[in-house]
């Protein structure tokens, strides 16, 4: 055969990360900027590939099964970190992927049944594989170059191939799903976890495109993608993409239908809010509430698990963190319904008025943004005689207090709006400003001494007991 | 718990309760870990009746509060009436072990686990086994995932039929839908087959195994690597190789890096797992695989066991194992691209001295050794220098010492300060061995830099490797090379390095004994007592307090006492405290002195 295959098996591997992998000093060490498919051992035997006509060249009888002869020379995978081997041949892939790329947009009738496995497997010998270890657990995208991908000349072909053959019109999913199943879609999803992220961006599209042709795929796509997620949340931390999944989860969730199917208010509450937790969120934040506030809009019922979900993973310590579900927060408020408003506002403004009151004037600043806001202002307006008594602690300690004079400027506005919008409340709550601080403090010191008591008796028990009782 | 009962009017539980749904998750937080202290306050019975239940009804909150709670739960089994109702337990520990967050369920866990050996083998068949079966047919996988941990312990203690019934669970979760779950299952498969029956082991487990080593994914492949170690300690030899080594076999060409890793992490245990005969046939060439891996990573994880892998190799061949397999892989490692890859071997290398024997290591593993010395990285040659003790028993360390020069003066100057103080740290270990007149010569000087280094800790730790070379060559020695120098440095321009006078002063004192410390050190430090800088005269103060025990009490009446009662009055506010500490301190020693 013509075809000298390079790497024998190339039935690609998954490629989860697991602990234990994070030894930062490993990472450390390579240097390199581009890296390469982990399968590559030092071969040494050189592909040699044998030029085949151009399919304009031929007939148009001829032109499909020289069509397949070039799917099947492309499954040869070079080694690119090699940069001197094989030169002659990578450069005759290329030309040939190139060809194929134009010969699958402007062709008509090429597309016969055979067609459909050699290209499937073209794709799968070039794309899966397993990608190598990565030193990105210290990423920083705005200090850090990503690791791109070393064979990237061939590779993105290959992509651009296979998405114009997705679109291609004469395209037909009920022959293509015997190739392209489960085990793909499994493996296609594995390597979204690449760094370099041209590749995702490809992958986004080509799955996006399985995503909308195969019908029969698509619950077990949301699955896999409901595992890949609660995994990086749970177990790993780590999956470069993240965001280009959400991105596609995006407009799925945008075609639900309603009512909404428990399975997805389930990976609403379940997978989608715990993801906030993650240290990397700024990673594909927006992507993360846009998918969040798509669902509220589809029903606004899920409103106050949303919200409860927020306020129980609130950042206790990462200021940036913070602002962002500051952020996310005011996108749910323009589009919450008064109704859900109502039964949110007690936990949603007790968090907002620790935001308020936080020394970092960047949280103060973005929560106290939120009147700034007119629909949020309607609503706290109507809604005044519970949300001022919950706010108006913090607002009049900050504006005796706080450090930056900016904040204290924004809070005189708004306790200025809270006096025009309820007086009466308003007067009532300076007047006793001061005898609830002491009622508070009288409760602080009856709890010491509650436990106090409690501890004394603890001691008197154990005493007896001769220590059996654990502490 | 006698009297128990006269107390409870006093608590209220609803007051009790109110503390734990205090609005400030801190003060509910401190309320949980005081949980105990509410039980004893609420006595057995209303714990029981009152306390678990509210618990039972009210998880949810935030992780923090519940991770606490599980771990309280596991201690709990005496404030509910001690184990004849410790079953009461498992309803919260339950729910805690359906939570998402894996740390709270896996302390959950831990509880539940805790809490079985406290039950009675009929409350656990009656409570305990249903818990769990609950758990393993649980809807969403997080209580499936903790099912898994569960098993191993209630199934020694069951009947025989409840004991079907659990390895029928353990079987369904290991093929579970969710890779968490498979996940789980795979971690927990070598401790469930410890507990199982031979002929179950045979017959349920190995088929698990060969499964779960051959999932889809290969976070769960390379879980069962570590079951499949444990499940061949548990076989008999003429079973291995039918059962287990086609699976691990597999598993050490596996595609995914990451397997093939695990597999070179647990190359010893496997070793000793599977005995001589399979070592020989088997893992020696798997091992040369794993040193020519295409990963970095791999690599330096089988870089590390190779003094481990060649120790434990059958003694009748290993060396001709060892010279004919393994040193050619070793040899190529020595020149890796991968400074980790080498590092790992140069923390083991120098082992093969004693393994191979004295011509051995001189024709073969001595020009390693040299190279490595050489490398550019180093954390290579830290690593070199800091194994020399086993070639120093094999070869003597004058085999080396022509190239370990240049290579400690190297690192002794090297621009990390870290490097610096890791071979700092060596020295006195490199001293023992190189000799004294060895160390005059060359090495000398470069403990004197050190102190003078301008990071802190360099000088800190200078001053320390000062103390333990006198302990090794005496206080003589002391006297003649180290003692000048450091007084010399009295005298500095830089006060950082008067500084460095007192602190070796303080280090050195006790090892040097009062004849030097009265004749050399002590005029030195009241010399510097007048020093312009405070901090110089505050550790002056210090100093003083420091060295005290080593003077005789005539001295420190006579002439360290008037020292300090002037620096005691200094007009600066340390000085004077330190001043003021010394003099109290140095009273309170010489009282205990005298009784």
């Amino acid at each position: 055969s013509a075809l000298a295959m390079s790497s024998a098996s190339t039935t690609p591997p998954s490629v989860d990360k697991v602990d234990g992998f994070s030894r930062k000093s490993v990472r450390k060490a390579k240097q390199k900027r581009s890296q390469s498919s982990s399968q590559f051992r030092s071969q040494g035997k050189p592909i040699e590939l044998t030029p085949l006509p151009l399919l304009k060249d031929v007939s148009a009888q001829e032109q499909p099964e020289l069509f397949l002869k070039k799917l099947q020379q492309c499954c040869a995978v070079f080694d690119f970190m090699d940069t001197l081997s094989d030169l002659k041949m990578k450069e005759y892939k290329r030309s040939t992927l190139n060809e194929l790329v134009d010969y699958v947009t402007v062709s008509r009738g090429y597309l016969t049944e055979q067609a459909y496995p050699e290209v499937v497997k073209m794709v799968s010998y070039n794309i899966f594989r397993t990608l190598p270890p990565s030193d990105s657990n210290e990423f920083d995208p705005e200090e850090d170059e990503p690791t791109l991908e070393a064979s990237w000349p061939h590779l993105q072909l290959v992509y651009e191939f296979f998405i114009r053959f997705l679109e291609s019109q004469e395209f037909q999913p009920s022959i293509a799903k015997k190739y392209i199943d489960q085990k793909f879609v499994l493996q296609l999803l594995e390597l979204f976890d690449s760094e370099d992220p041209r590749e995702r961006d490809y992958l986004k599209t080509v799955l996006h495109r399985i995503y909308g042709k195969f019908l029969g795929l698509r619950a077990f796509i949301r699955k896999q993608i409901n595992n890949i997620f609660l995994r990086f949340v749970y177990e790993t931390e780590h999956f470069n993409g993240v965001a280009e999944l959400l991105e596609i989860l995006g407009s799925i969730i945008n075609g639900f239908a309603l009512p909404l199917k428990a399975e997805h208010k389930q990976f609403l509450v379940k997978v989608l809010i715990p993801l906030h937790t993650v240290r990397s969120l700024s990673l594909f934040h927006a992507q993360l509430a846009y998918c969040i506030v798509q669902f509220l809009e589809k029903d606004p019922a899920l409103t106050e698990p949303v919200i409860r979900g927020l306020l129980k993973f609130w950042p206790k310590t990462c200021s940036q963190k913070e602002v962002m579900y500051l952020g996310e927060l005011e996108e749910i408020l323009d589009v919450i319904e008064p109704t859900q408003f109502v039964k949110i506002q007690e936990p949603l403004f007790k968090q907002i008025s620790k935001c308020v009151s936080s020394p970092h004037f960047q949280v103060a600043e973005r929560a106290l943004y939120y009147w700034n806001n007119e629909y949020i202002m309607s609503l706290i307006e109507e809604n005044s005689n519970v949300i001022l008594p919950i706010m108006f602690t913090s607002l009049y300690r900050i504006s005796k207090e706080h450090w930056n004079p900016a904040i204290v400027a924004l809070v005189y506005n708004v306790l200025k709006a809270f006096m025009e919008m309820n007086s009466t409340l308003f007067d009532e709550l300076t007047s006793t400003y001061k005898s609830d601080r002491q009622r508070e403090k009288k409760k602080e010191k009856e709890r010491e001494e509650l436990w106090k008591r409690l501890e004394d008796l603890e001691l008197k028990r154990s005493l007896q007991s001769d220590g059996i009782i654990p502490t | 718990m006698a009297g128990a009962d006269s107390d409870d009017s006093l608590y209220p539980i609803a007051v009790l309760i109110d503390e734990l749904r205090n609005e400030d998750v801190q003060l509910r937080l401190n309320s949980i870990k005081k949980l105990s202290t509410i039980a004893l306050a609420l006595g057995v019975e209303r714990t029981r009746t009152e306390l678990l239940p509210f618990l039972t009804d009210t998880i949810y909150d935030e992780d923090e509060v519940l991770l606490a709670l599980a771990e309280q739960l596991g201690n709990f089994t005496m404030l509910v009436g001690g184990p004849e109702y410790v079953h009461c337990l498992l309803p919260p520990l339950e729910s805690l072990a359906t939570v998402e967050e894996t740390v709270v369920r896996d302390k959950a866990v831990e509880s539940l686990r805790k809490i079985s050996h406290e039950h009675s083998p009929v409350d656990l068949e009656v409570h305990f086994e249903p818990l769990v079966k609950r758990l393993a047919s649980g809807d969403w996988f997080t209580s499936r995932t903790s099912a898994c941990g569960l098993f191993s312990v209630c199934y020694p203690r069951v009947s025989s039929t409840v004991k079907a019934e659990i390895r029928q669970h353990f079987r369904t979760l290991c093929s579970d839908d969710t890779p968490m779950v498979r996940r789980a299952a795979a971690s927990k498969l070598g401790e469930f087959a410890k507990v199982l029956e031979l002929e179950y082991v045979k017959s349920d487990i190995i088929s698990l195994f060969t499964a779960l080593a051959s999932d889809e994914q290969d976070s769960v492949r390379l879980l069962a690597v570590e079951a499949g170690v444990s499940i061949a300690t548990l076989l008999p030899q003429e079973d291995l190789e039918a059962l287990v080594m086609p699976t691990l076999r597999q598993a050490a060409e596996d595609k995914s890096w990451r397997v093939r890793y695990m597999v070179a992490d647990k190359f010893s245990d496997l070793q000793k797992a599977v005995g001589p005969e399979i070592t020989k046939n088997d893992l020696v060439p798997a091992f040369q695989n794993l040193l020519k891996d295409c990963e970095a990573e791999v690599r330096a994880a089988a870089a590390n066991k190779v003094k481990e892998f060649c120790e434990n190799l059958p003694e009748d061949s290993r060396e001709t194992i060892i010279m004919t397999h393994i040193l050619p892989c070793v040899k190529e490692l020595v020149s890796d691209t991968n400074q980790h890859v080498k590092s790992a071997l140069a923390s083991v290398i120098m082992g093969l001295s004693t393994i191979l024997g004295k011509d051995n290591t001189i024709e073969h593993l001595l020009p390693l050794f040299l190279a490595q010395l050489k490398d550019e990285c180093p954390e290579v040659r830290l690593n070199i220098i800091s194994n020399l003790d086993c070639v120093n028993e094999v070869i003597g360390i004058r085999q080396l010492s022509q190239s370990l020069l240049p290579a400690i003066v190297e690192l002794a100057e090297d621009a990390k300060w870290r490097v610096r103080l890791a071979i700092i740290e060596y020295m006195p270990l490199l001293a023992g061995q190189l000799g004294v007149e060895f160390f005059d010569e060359k090495l000398n000087s470069l403990c004197m830099a050190w102190l003078v280094d301008h990071v802190y800790a360099i000088r800190e730790a200078a001053t320390c490797n000062l103390m333990k070379l006198v302990e090794k060559f005496g206080a003589e020695w002391a006297q003649n090379t180290i003692v000048p120098k450091v007084l010399g440095m009295a005298n500095d321009p830089n006060y950082l390095h008067r500084m460095t006078t007192l602190f070796c002063i303080n280090a050195l004192s006790e090892v040097c004994g009062q004849e030097i410390t009265t004749k050399h050190m002590l005029p030195v430090v009241f010399k510097m007592s007048n020093d312009q800088v405070a901090n110089v005269r505050f550790n002056v103060a210090k100093s003083l307090q420091k060295i005290g025990p080593v003077l005789d009490s005539n001295c420190l009446q006579t002439e360290v006492k008037p020292v300090l009662e002037k620096l005691a009055s200094d007009q600066d506010m340390d000085v004077k405290y330190f001043a003021q500490e010394a003099i109290s301190g140095r009273i309170k020693k010489m009282k205990r002195n005298r009784k």
